[in-house]
């Protein structure tokens, strides 16, 4: 049985997978990004982080061809996005929307099994590959057991691994999250970043992620791209950009930046907000 | 691997590989469609040998075969069978539409009564009967009727899609667009109606209610060529609804070309409404109340499509059959669809959230 459907063969050599080319990005006339480049490599863990309405949220939507920019582009392997196939994005990339909304009745099973969306024609709905690769991303995400049960029923957290393991069994190597720990309790927050992380360091996936919780990003990401007013203000690894400066200057805080006692990744400690 | 294999396969399912051709069988919803195909052939046989000149069920299906005799051959033929086969098509093409709209707004409550495409049909009709001349002659003798319900449905829809578009289609906005739609059109057939000679006001009444009275084979064509070609183009359609039903970021992320099929999927249900609805008026809430039923019985996230056909046709077949054999006058079929779809729609809203099982 092979599980090319689910892993990701493709070597990391760091090229650019996904790539911002000064892109601006606007609903109707409300500029949102401006004049954006971002470049993402191959088998990278990327955060994006900004204080609310910095535009992270509609640059990961550009990214994911979800929105056509004003002005620059998207590049996907060196190619235009907007000018790829929809389907052939969709097998390439995947990415979860903020709060994903299941039908009414969808069981976690049909629910994985849509990830194969992309793989399927009229003719082939239901190949060996994609029973593999549902039951892959199943057994992966510790959700065989609740195939049965509709999603509506399920628990945030059950709810947020039961989407993870759709984009899972979609089979993409690039896998964009925005905001997945929303609304979850810190411990459900944790237990999606390590599925993810899992994703990231066994099964290959290039991450890029939204998250609010910026001790969160500095301990699961390896890059942080931060964000403020639409422009990229800091990019690298956590320990370069998570400084007492930065919070200052883009989270109007000040704080204290100390080592996170269980991993040594910078830990924010607010004091108080700046005015 | 096979242990995991065997816990996405559900019960009830058999998975079909034949070369390049696989998919998954799902025997509750195959089981579903079969019952109701049958029914709805048995109610339309029974259907034919009711009337005035009773004809045995064996006979009726000897006749069908060809093997009946002369007087048989005229009365099932050329007098009960349009009837029965516009009644059981046009069931079918509501079904479908109300399947189609209802997961394409991703709302219980889309259906072709509510976003004003009936209505628009009525006010074509209603305009044709008191504005086209003295009853029974010019316009109205003619294709008149119907042609002028199936101007008024696709211009409703057109005009739908046209106000609801906004760089997509949102389901919720399409509902609204259209009960606004509903409230204009039927501003203007109570405006006519109230205008119109007391005979063109009761024969619009007749035509508004939805009837299978006097149906001939002319109508029964039309509505078939029309299946012809929607029917296809609903089932290939089908396969990209699932993914439509997520939202549109999902869907998209998942590869569907959204605005094609979106179009396209609003498109086929207003030509099915429009088909079904010049050739038999609107009969209510069919379309609202059947995929419902459907999905409840087939299960599943999703009204299936051609169950909810089927399920209409057994529908408005059976109501018709109702309306002219047990009850004591022979009432408009839609008066009876109403008589059960309300109460249904009522009983939908205060149950509020659906289980998948019956």
């Amino acid at each position: 049985m092979t599980l090319d459907a689910v892993t990701s063969t493709r070597p990391r050599d760091g090229t650019v997978r996904l790539a911002a080319e000064s892109v601006s990005l606007a609903y109707d006339d409300r500029v949102v990004v401006r004049d954006l480049d971002l470049q993402l490599a191959d088998g990278s863990f990327t955060a994006i982080v900004g204080p609310n309405g910095c535009g992270k949220s509609t640059l990961l939507r550009a990214l994911g061809r979800l929105l056509r920019p004003v002005s620059g582009q998207v590049l996907l392997d060196g190619r235009a996005i907007a000018r790829t196939p929809t389907r052939e994005v969709a097998r390439v990339l995947g990415l979860l929307p903020q709060t994903p909304v299941a039908p009414e009745g969808l069981t976690v099973g049909d629910l994985v099994a849509r990830g194969r969306h992309p793989h399927q024609s009229w003719l082939r709905q239901w190949s060996r590959d994609d029973e593999a690769a549902v039951a892959e991303a199943l057994v992966w995400t510790d959700m065989a057991d609740l195939a049965d049960r509709p999603v509506d029923e399920l628990s945030g957290g059950q709810r947020q691994r039961a989407w993870i393991s759709m984009a899972l069994a979609q089979g993409t190597d690039l896998l964009l999250l925005d905001e997945p720990t929303t609304y979850l309790d810190l411990s459900h927050q944790i237990d999606v970043l390590e599925l993810v992380a899992r994703l990231h360091a066994e099964r290959g996936r290039t991450v890029v992620v939204v998250l609010h919780d910026l001790n969160l990003a500095a301990r699961y990401a390896q890059r942080l791209v931060a964000m403020d007013g639409g422009a990229l203000v800091a990019s690298g690894s956590p320990h370069e950009v998570l400084t007492e400066q930065l919070l200052a200057e883009v989270f109007d805080l000040e704080a204290r930046v100390v080592p996170d006692p269980v991993v040594g990744s910078p830990m924010v400690v607010p004091v108080r907000r700046i005015r | 691997m096979t242990a995991a294999a065997q816990r996405v396969r559900q019960p009830g399912e058999t998975v079909v590989r034949v070369g390049p051709v696989s998919g998954r069988v799902r025997w509750r919803a195959v089981g579903v469609a079969a019952g109701a195909a049958v029914a709805a052939v048995l109610l339309a046989a029974v259907s034919m040998g009711r009337g005035d000149f009773p004809i045995g069920l064996a006979d009726v299906l000897r006749t069908l075969a060809g093997l009946g005799d002369e007087t048989q051959e005229l009365v099932v033929w050329q007098l009960r069978a349009p009837r029965v086969v516009v009644g059981a098509l046009v069931g079918v093409a509501l079904g479908v539409a109300g399947a189609l709209f209802q997961t394409f707004a991703r709302n219980p409550l889309a259906s072709p009564d509510v976003l004003g495409i009936s209505q628009g049909a009525s006010a074509g009709a209603v305009a044709a009967i008191v504005l086209g001349g003295p009853a029974g002659s010019g316009l109205v003798a003619g294709a008149g009727v119907p042609l002028a319900a199936l101007v008024g449905a696709l211009t409703t829809g057109l005009l739908l899609l046209l106000l609801a578009w906004r760089r997509g289609l949102d389901g919720y906005r399409l509902v609204l667009v259209g009960i606004a739609l509903w409230a204009v059109a039927s501003a203007l057939v109570d405006w006519m109606l109230t205008r119109a000679a007391v005979q063109d006001a009761a024969s619009a009444y007749v035509w508004i209610t939805g009837s299978l009275n006097a149906r001939t084979w002319s109508e029964a064509v039309p509505l078939l060529v029309a299946l012809a070609v929607l029917l296809p183009a609903a089932l290939a359609c089908g396969r990209a609804l699932g993914a439509v039903q997520f939202g549109d970021d999902t869907a998209r992320g998942l590869g569907v070309r959204l605005v094609p099929i979106q179009a396209s999927v609003v498109l086929v249900a207003v030509g099915l409404t429009a088909a079904a609805v010049a050739a038999a008026g609107p009969i209510a809430y069919v379309a609202l109340v059947v995929p419902q039923v459907a999905v409840r019985l087939a299960g599943g996230p999703r009204p299936p499509l051609v169950a909810s056909g089927l399920l209409g046709a057994v529908l408005v077949v059976g109501a018709d059959l109702l309306t002219r054999t047990v009850l004591p006058q022979a009432l408009p079929v839609g008066v009876l669809t109403a008589a059960v779809g309300a109460p249904y729609l009522l009983w939908l809203l205060v149950r509020g959230r659906r289980r998948s099982t019956l």
